[in-house]
């Protein structure tokens, strides 16, 4: 009888559940679409210290005598698109010596549960003069954050909160934007009835869904046949396991479009092995693909998520424990596409293969050694 | 009937006290890392209380974990498990204080059923207790990630009392874990079912002719386990005012609560150990964490670091067993 | 009683069926099935290409199948998947004349490795599945602290070459990949030390009953700790046709050791010891891997396949276990 009822429940989630939750919002379709076009304000050659539109934000109540204690909650430094990061935003408290007094950082390893355990620590320690936090989820971390920010100020950068409580939230546009840039290239120059194919790590992941949500609007208003979207799980052999089936089996792949860059070369390769012209295709920043672009002079784009956003938390909560006004309640960077036009301005042979090129650190102390360069 | 007690009672009491020793050794570690960084606010009430909870998720399904390894089961389903108990707690609630009795009754039925299922599977089918619950976890990650993507509903600040609320200093939750710890000790000493359940794990077939019927000490230890990693979904959920299809996946709860279980002196093999090794197993890793959030060690040499302990923790004491180890 | 009529009246098409693996039986049938939704696969050709991505999960599962046929598991085969991949790029530097020193370096880590597992299972008494565990955490976090979190370096071509050159106008099949001429030698090689050496038959002697392969003058410790060495050298090589087929990442390895136990498992291999053949790890894998394919070509949502996993395992070892009661 109780097995029934669970079994009932469970059967219930499962035809309903699809509809519960929605990554496809119109509306922030539209206002990331707009912000692609908008100029940003602030130094000339520091994105990082950019905003796309926005408010300033008073911090004097904030304000105190330097130099700083603080301290750093991470999700994790789980790909390389966060080690990239991390090592950004530690070279960036390097080169505040002056104004920081120190900076501990915890590492949640991608578990929301241990990240408010972290952050309960952080605020019970008296440590901290500010909190800076990547949060692992949105939904799970938000309690854990509005509890901290009501005892120290707090900055919260690339994944946000529900909640208005943090100083400033830091990000660039965002993923619809990403899928725009993408699939908008993609729609453009693939021949006229022209087939795509869709590589996506894994489901689930906000910032993911929202970059799909946004190409598959972009195909579906151009009248562009997507022959199949296929998780890769950012699985290099994976991918090319996939990639050589869909060749089989539609013998001609015009345009592949990814929800990330990771493992752009070896979708390439695998129409390299199977004796194919290259697709026209999107990657992301990594140098390996900026490399293969250049060499092989692919039709090609990549769409970033800038990974110098890591170094602006570090700024803003220097600027807010100084009482200096910072761009708030959100704080949104530019977010460049790598175009055929500027790629030699990107690409660099000596770093390495999953660097980002939109690290924004060429000019910081110890670059390239730091970020494992040559 | 009177093999299965001597059997019980024949539980070794001149081993090494584990637990105690495990916890005094954990203990000295956070109090001397705390002292040697001056970080003395993880030695005040709110510093340990922080300890505790990170005690928490990890030790209720640790606990249950603990009977499925004494009966010489395992159960990897447990962090599938974990991930479906949370979603459909928070899916069933969708923020509603009356929906939480019928959404904990559902979510712990749903649990004890497929802890049936696993003990049918393992005791009845035959199948390796090991395959059996991968396939198990397998099914139910399946399920769960084909209708929910995302966190999925949420639960009503009522509820988040199960995480968040205090008696005085003390969390509910923590106090849940010393309780249910306090009451699987009673059973396993104090009734006929945990006697038997040591008998069954130090030896199935002598269980078996001693009149135990062994298949349903199994299934029943599995059942019991699985409620564990369903209660373990429901604080999670709580904690995270709604539950994600990967949070027992993330948390690494299956290989964690069987590292735990073991390095608190509990025979992988069965028949041996107890929940308080356990408990002392789950404060040497929530002091793990802790240390190396003080000392502010790098992720990576992190896990080298806990790989070799779970490896070291165990071997203290397994380095003088008899016989051979597989 | 059921089991005196079966013996009583074995109707010859049962004992046929019974005398096949079951993994070679799921393996035809699922391959079968992609053939039919997808024609390249029966050509020689497609079977070939087939193989070649099949080829590290097979190599694994051979290894693995070793330790599982000595009693234990060997959990951290992934994560070492992992560190040769990475630490084969960090040593290489893209350069082709590092290529050689290079493998040989990662098969001394190999070595290395798989003494370690061995000699904690044996000497500290540490179970494998509990020093595997701590292997697999402590040789992921060697992997990425070597590299900085991030691949650090190219794969030179000719390691690539292993995992990804095809040669073309082959007589016969038409195009042979060079990783299935390494598959076969390597699966040539495990076949004969686990059927047809004194060593193979101690290893299932030792699985089988540990005591009583002790009394009867078997080397236990030295056979436990050989098994580790061959399941880490056979990560090692996984590990160079992996990197070999798509190049350098960090997740190269994640879940593989569960993948290659869960192979040998559907190739009919006794958990805990004692049996175990080459040919069901071989058609054990094989399965596997054509069933990830057929749910590929099936377009079945992700997930779902997750759940199609679980349920052939159970049914597969279900199955495996009532035939052995009833034969």
């Amino acid at each position: 009888m109780k097995t029934q009822i669970g079994f009932v429940a469970l059967l219930a989630g499962l035809s309903t559940g699809a509809i519960a939750q929605n990554f496809n919002d119109p509306a922030e379709f539209e206002r990331q679409k707009a912000l692609l076009t908008v100029a940003p304000q602030g130094p000339d050659g520091k994105p990082w210290e950019q905003n796309l539109g926005g408010e300033k934000v008073d911090t004097a109540k904030y304000k105190k005598p330097g130099p700083y204690k603080l301290c750093f909650s991470n999700a994790g430094v789980n790909n390389p698109w966060r080690v990239v990061g991390f090592t950004n935003m530690q070279a960036e408290v390097d080169a505040n010596k002056a104004d920081i007094a120190s900076f501990t950082h915890a590492d949640a390893e991608g578990k929301d549960d241990k990240q408010i355990s972290d952050i309960n620590a952080f605020v019970n320690s008296s440590q901290c003069d500010a909190l800076i936090v990547s949060p692992n989820t949105t939904a799970a971390l938000t309690p854990a954050v509005e509890a901290a920010a009501k005892k120290l100020p707090v900055v919260v950068f690339d994944r946000g909160v529900d909640s208005k409580a943090p100083v400033t939230f830091i990000n660039p546009i965002g993923g619809y934007g990403f899928g725009i840039q993408g699939a908008s290239f993609i729609a453009e120059k693939i021949p006229a009835g022209g087939s795509v194919l869709a590589l996506r790590i894994l489901p689930g992941v906000d910032v993911l869904e929202n970059r799909w949500a946004a190409a598959e609007r972009i195909f579906k208003e151009k009248g562009i046949k997507v022959v199949g979207a296929e998780f890769t799980n950012g699985d290099n052999a994976k991918t090319k396991a996939i990639v050589e089936d869909y060749i089989n089996r539609f013998g001609k792949i015009d345009g592949v479009w990814m929800d990330a860059g990771a493992t752009a070369v070896a979708a390439l390769e695998a129409f390299e092995d199977a004796g194919k012209p290259y697709p026209v295709i999107n990657g992301e920043d990594q140098q390996d693909f900026l490399q293969k672009w250049k060499k092989n002079k692919l039709t090609a784009i990549a769409p970033t998520y800038p990974t110098y956003q890591w170094r602006t938390p570090v700024i803003a909560a220097i600027r807010i424990l100084k009482g200096e006004p910072v761009v708030g309640p959100t704080w949104k960077l530019p977010q460049p596409a790598i175009t055929a036009e500027n790629l030699d301005k990107f690409v660099n042979d000596k770093m390495p293969p999953l660097h980002y090129a939109l690290c924004g650190c060429e000019q910081m102390t110890n670059y390239p050694a730091r970020w494992g360069g040559k | 009937m009177s093999a299965s007690a001597d059997i019980a009672v024949a539980r070794p009491a001149r081993e090494i006290p584990v637990a105690p020793l495990l916890f005094a050794g954990s203990l000295a570690l956070y109090i001397v890392t705390a002292l040697a960084t001056g970080q003395h606010a993880y030695l005040t009430g709110e510093g340990f209380v922080g300890l505790t909870q990170r005690m928490v998720a990890l030790g209720i399904v640790a606990l249950g974990q603990t009977l499925t390894i004494l009966v010489g089961s395992i159960d990897l389903s447990v962090a599938n498990l974990i991930s479906v108990a949370a979603v459909l707690a928070s899916f069933i609630m969708k923020g509603e204080p009356a929906m939480i009795a019928p959404a904990v009754l559902a979510v712990l039925a749903l649990s004890a059923a497929v802890g049936l299922v696993n003990g049918l599977i393992i005791a009845r089918l035959d199948v390796n207790p090991l395959i059996a619950t991968l396939g198990v976890g397998l099914i139910l990650q399946g399920l769960l990630s084909a209708s929910f993507s995302n966190f999925a509903g949420s639960v009503p600040s009522a509820f988040q009392a199960f995480a968040y609320g205090r008696i005085g200093p003390l969390p509910w939750s923590v106090l849940l874990l010393f309780v249910l710890a306090f009451a699987i000790w009673l059973m396993l000493t104090r009734t006929r079912f945990g006697a038997h359940l040591y008998a069954t794990g130090g030896n199935r077939d002598g269980a078996r002719l001693a009149g135990i019927r062994t298949e349903r000490v199994i299934i029943g230890a599995h059942v019991l386990c699985s409620l564990m990693a369903g209660l373990t979904g429901l604080y999670l959920a709580s904690r995270l005012r709604a539950g994600a299809p990967w949070v027992g996946r993330d948390g690494v709860y299956d290989l964690e609560s069987i590292a735990v279980v073991v390095i608190g002196g509990t025979l992988l093999a069965g028949g041996r150990g107890g929940v308080w090794g356990t408990l002392a197993g789950v404060f040497l890793f929530a002091t793990l964490d802790a240390v190396f959030n003080m000392t502010g060690i790098d992720a990576f040499p992190k896990q080298v670091l806990r790989g070799a302990i779970v490896i070291l923790a165990v071997a203290v004491y397994a380095v003088r067993s008899r016989g051979h180890v597989a | 009683m059921s089991a005196t009529a079966a013996h009583t009246a074995p109707s010859a098409a049962l004992r046929f069926v019974r005398g096949i693996n079951v993994g070679v039986a799921i393996f035809l049938v699922l391959y079968g099935t992609i053939a039919v939704l997808q024609p390249s696969y029966f050509e020689v050709e497609g079977f070939l290409n087939f193989l070649r991505r099949a080829a590290p999960l097979i190599i694994l599962a051979c290894g693995q199948l070793f330790v599982i046929a000595g009693g234990g598991f060997d959990l951290s085969m992934g994560s070492l998947v992992t560190l040769t991949v990475l630490g084969g790029s960090m040593l290489a530097g893209g350069n082709p004349e590092n290529t050689w020193w290079t493998i040989g370096v990662l098969y001394l880590i190999g070595l290395g490795v798989g003494l370690v597992n061995g000699l904690v299972v044996t000497l500290l008494k540490v179970p494998s599945i509990i020093a595997t565990l701590g292997m697999l955490l402590s040789l992921n976090g060697a992997a990425l602290m070597w590299s900085g979190g991030a691949p650090r370096g190219y794969l030179p071509e000719n390691f690539r070459a292993l995992g990804r050159l095809v040669y073309r106008e082959v007589p016969v099949t038409g195009i042979m990949p060079l990783s299935v001429i390494i598959l076969i030698g390597f699966v040539a090689l495990a076949a004969w030390l686990l059927h047809a050496t004194v060593f193979g038959r101690q290893v299932l002697a030792v699985g089988d009953n540990p005591r009583a392969a002790e009394l009867a003058g078997v080397p236990v410790g030295a056979t436990r700790v050989l098994v580790f060495v061959i399941s880490a050298l056979s990560a090692v090589t996984a590990g160079i046709l992996l990197g070999g087929f798509a190049g350098v990442s960090t997740a190269v390895g994640q879940g593989l050791e569960l993948q290659a136990i869960a192979a040998c498992v559907i190739g009919g291999a006794q958990l805990l010891g004692g049996r175990a053949s080459v040919t069901g790890a071989v058609a054990g894998s094989l399965s596997l891997f054509a069933l990830f394919t057929l749910l590929n070509l099936m377009g079945l949502p992700q997930p779902l396949r997750e759940t199609v996993q679980g349920l052939i395992l159970i049914a597969a070892v279900a199955s495996s276990a009532w035939r052995m009661r009833r034969a």
